[in-house]
């Protein structure tokens, strides 16, 4: 175990954690207004023609996104399990549960990968192959733009995630998470469940709205 | 500016002198100089676009080709609105005063604050890039669908760039919000900070939840161009309105990044030259919240007639009208502040009287404009191009100008040149002044913005405002000479030449690495001036010290 010491502009290391919790709930509030202004528009547009996206969203992988809910929704407990054990010092499970969370966070990327191949046999794809259903003109396209904005982007934070919780085993292993000082792994944690939060909010907004 | 060598042997310029301890520092006031050499770097270059603009309407028949007069304003307005004005105080003077005047040894996140500056520079090289390539002719608003079906030039490239300078503003912004949250010295109270640090305080909340909104703005914008879809094409079921909705969503508030933080350095300035309190602290502090949250309220006023609703432009003009009620508080407040006071007219005090003045006339111009019946006939004439001048250059400038010559001996260790830099205060109020009234009887007569050619009638006001640039541009220069050269031969700064308050005139100048020996503890308010004999109470509780 090192014993770590607080930056300069920090009198305590608590307070050094302290204040990179309240970083990242800063930064949360920051991506909350991204994803809220793609969000928005979505909104806008179904407003807009709301029989057309729903007639495109017929075509969204109704499972893939279901599973992904499941998969993610777990991993935020896994994360959870990890924090608990880094207070606790039980440094073995800390390993496993980060190992689990990242294995989660793995699955949805594949999961991801396999739906959006689907997208492309069902020619949703725009600007690569998409083909307008007469029921969907001429809105429908708007769905799929939405669709391959929001999934990607989506995506690519979780692949940061993902980078994040490798950093975090790399610093388990080097032993610089004690019980007396993890706050990094807690800020990684609050990441990783907004992450989480996101598909929340995109799960209804492509897969349910309009299904039945 | 990006070169300082003197200085005294502990301080934070000359601790460590290899080109790595510069840029790879961790230290606020190094990433502020870094800062300093980009923005101003960037001034020139917007300022070259706009020499060639105030060059080209001189006369009605103009000396560009109207393609490249349009590419000369558009790159005019993305380069100084993002890459001076709205970095400009917050990342050269926010970024060195404020860890100072809260009595901490750094800001929170020091990586994450050099990060935002090769963010920026990476922006900056995106930017230049499309300016070289030949520049794009959309007008700094990127609207569309001129900008994603029919421009023809680099849209991509510059669109990128704002939405990675957009990451450098947040990088920034969070800083700021952590520091002053958690980073407080001993006794610094909330109703203890200097204005300016609730200036940067408040300015740094709108730059965090507004920037990610442009963010996916131009990023749509982009993919529309790129994919060739139509989130904002009318034929493909888009709908340019949202764009105007969401990028004014950003750009309306983005106004408030550039005057929040000069109203703080503004407060700082007129305190320490008039040796009082400043005039109702309380209702300077609510002030400058409500601004910045009123601020994200007003965006339709830019869009009266691009075809909303009238129900809607009303509220929009009601809630514009709404922010002109704290904005007149603190100009009221200054204005107070200096009533039995002890004045001096030294350069950073003219600077803040300049910007007193200038902010009063572009908020009062301001209204005009909110109101729906008048701003149909003044919608995108030379009166709105006035307008926003005098807030942002009238105003940010001015302040920006003021605080950092009232910062410099702080900054670099020497006092600048008083009679030099009280020259360049006024010529720049002349200067301004003649470039931009014209505009607003232009703008009235009816000149459209962004038109390459004009009746002869006009170019009496024209010539006068081409005139006013020329003499702007000198006072904007001599700057560059008389502080470059006090940097070698100025005379040495004491730690508190100007014999203020604030905890930053605690330590020595330039400071230490670490800012202070010992942290501070605050035992007093800001601003415990006595007009009387001119004494102080610094906020550390030293008296005349």
């Amino acid at each position: 175990m090192r014993s770590l010491q607080p930056e300069i502009q920090y009198a305590t290391l608590s307070q050094q954690g302290e204040t990179a919790q309240l970083g990242m709930w800063v930064f949360i509030a920051t991506e909350t207004l991204f994803f809220g202004a793609l969000i928005f528009t979505y909104f806008i547009y179904r407003d807009a023609y709301p029989k057309e996206f729903a007639e495109a969203g017929k075509d969204a992988v109704l499972w893939c996104g279901s599973v992904n809910v499941g998969l993610l929704l777990t991993s935020s407990l896994t994360m959870v399990l990890a924090i608990d054990a880094a207070a606790d010092g039980r440094r073995r499970h800390l390993k496993n549960w980060l190992l689990a969370t990242a294995g989660l966070g793995i699955a949805f990327v594949c999961v991801k990968g396999v739906e959006w191949c689907l997208d492309l046999a069902h020619h949703d794809v725009p600007s690569i192959n998409f083909i307008m259903k007469p029921a969907e003109a001429p809105a429908g396209e708007l769905f799929w733009v939405f669709y391959f904005i929001a999934t990607p982007l989506h995506a690519l934070h979780l692949l940061i995630g993902l980078g994040l919780i490798l950093y975090m085993l790399w610093r388990v292993r080097r032993g610089d998470l004690t019980p007396a000082y993890y706050a990094p792994l807690e800020v990684v944690g609050l990441y990783w469940s907004f992450v989480d939060t996101v598909w929340i909010f995109l799960y209804p907004c492509i897969y349910l709205v309009g299904r039945s | 500016m990006a070169t300082i060598t003197a200085g005294l042997p502990t301080s934070y310029v000359t601790s460590e002198n290899t080109i790595s301890s510069w840029l790879l520092t961790k230290d606020h006031k190094r990433i502020a100089l870094l800062f300093f050499a980009s923005i101003t770097f960037f001034f020139f270059i917007g300022g070259i676009a706009a020499t060639l603009i105030r060059m080209h309407l001189a006369t009605p028949e103009g000396l560009l080709q109207p393609d490249i007069y349009n590419r000369m304003f558009t790159m005019h307005g993305i380069v100084m609105v993002w890459f001076f004005l709205i970095p400009s105080i917050p990342t050269t003077l926010g970024n060195f005063i404020i860890p100072l005047a809260i009595g901490a040894h750094d800001l929170a996140f020091p990586r994450i604050n050099l990060a935002s500056w090769y963010v920026f520079n990476l922006s900056g090289l995106v930017l230049l890039y499309a300016l070289i390539m030949g520049g794009i002719d959309t007008g700094w608003t990127f609207y569309t669908p001129y900008s994603t079906l029919f421009a023809n030039g680099y849209v991509i490239a510059a669109t990128l760039a704002v939405f990675i300078n957009g990451f450098s503003s947040i990088m920034t912004g969070l800083n700021f919000v952590v520091t002053i949250h958690r980073l407080r010295a001993p006794g610094m109270t909330w109703m203890r900070l200097p204005l300016f640090v609730w200036g940067i305080y408040s300015v740094s909340l709108v730059m965090l939840l507004a920037t990610p909104v442009l963010a996916m703005t131009v990023l749509l914008v982009a993919m529309e161009r790129f994919m060739g879809v139509g989130i904002f094409d009318p034929a493909r079921g888009g709908d340019p309105l949202l764009f105007q909705h969401m990028f004014w969503f950003y750009s309306h508030p983005a106004v408030y990044i550039m005057i929040l933080p000069a109203m703080g350095v503004v407060s700082e300035l007129i305190t320490c030259y008039v040796r009082r309190p400043i005039f109702g602290y309380t209702g300077m502090t609510y002030a400058l919240m409500s601004i910045a949250i009123i601020s994200f309220f007003v965006w339709g006023h830019h869009m009266f007639t691009a075809g909303i609703s009238i129900y809607s432009a009303v509220v929009f003009s009601l809630m514009t009208f709404f922010v002109a009620v704290p904005s007149a508080i603190k100009v009221f407040n200054w204005t107070a502040s200096l009533h039995k006071g002890s004045i001096t007219f030294d350069a950073p005090m003219l600077y803040a009287l300049g910007f007193v003045l200038l902010f009063t006339i572009g908020g009062l111009t301001g209204l005009i404009v909110a109101t729906v019946a008048l701003d149909v006939h003044l919608q995108d004439t030379y009166f709105v191009i006035a307008h926003f001048h005098y807030i942002m250059v009238g105003g940010t400038v001015s302040a920006f100008f003021g605080g950092l010559h009232y910062w410099w001996p702080k900054i670099t260790g020497r006092l600048y040149p008083e009679m030099w830099a009280r020259m360049a205060a006024l010529l720049t109020f002349v200067g301004f002044n003649l470039t931009f009234f014209p505009q607003f009887i232009l703008g009235y007569l009816g000149m459209p913005r962004r038109y390459y050619a004009y009746p002869p009638e006009w170019q009496a006001w024209n010539v006068l405002s081409s005139a006013g640039a020329s003499i702007l541009a000198v006072a904007y220069i001599l700057p560059l000479g008389y502080l470059g050269w006090s940097l070698l031969r100025g005379e040495r700064a004491a730690p508190n030449p100007w014999r203020a308050t604030g905890l930053e005139w605690q330590t020595s100048s330039p400071p230490p690495k670490h800012n202070f020996e010992r942290t501070p503890v605050v035992t007093a308010g800001p601003y415990l001036y006595d007009p009387e004999d001119g004494g102080f109470i610094a906020q550390n509780g030293a008296v005349n010290a």
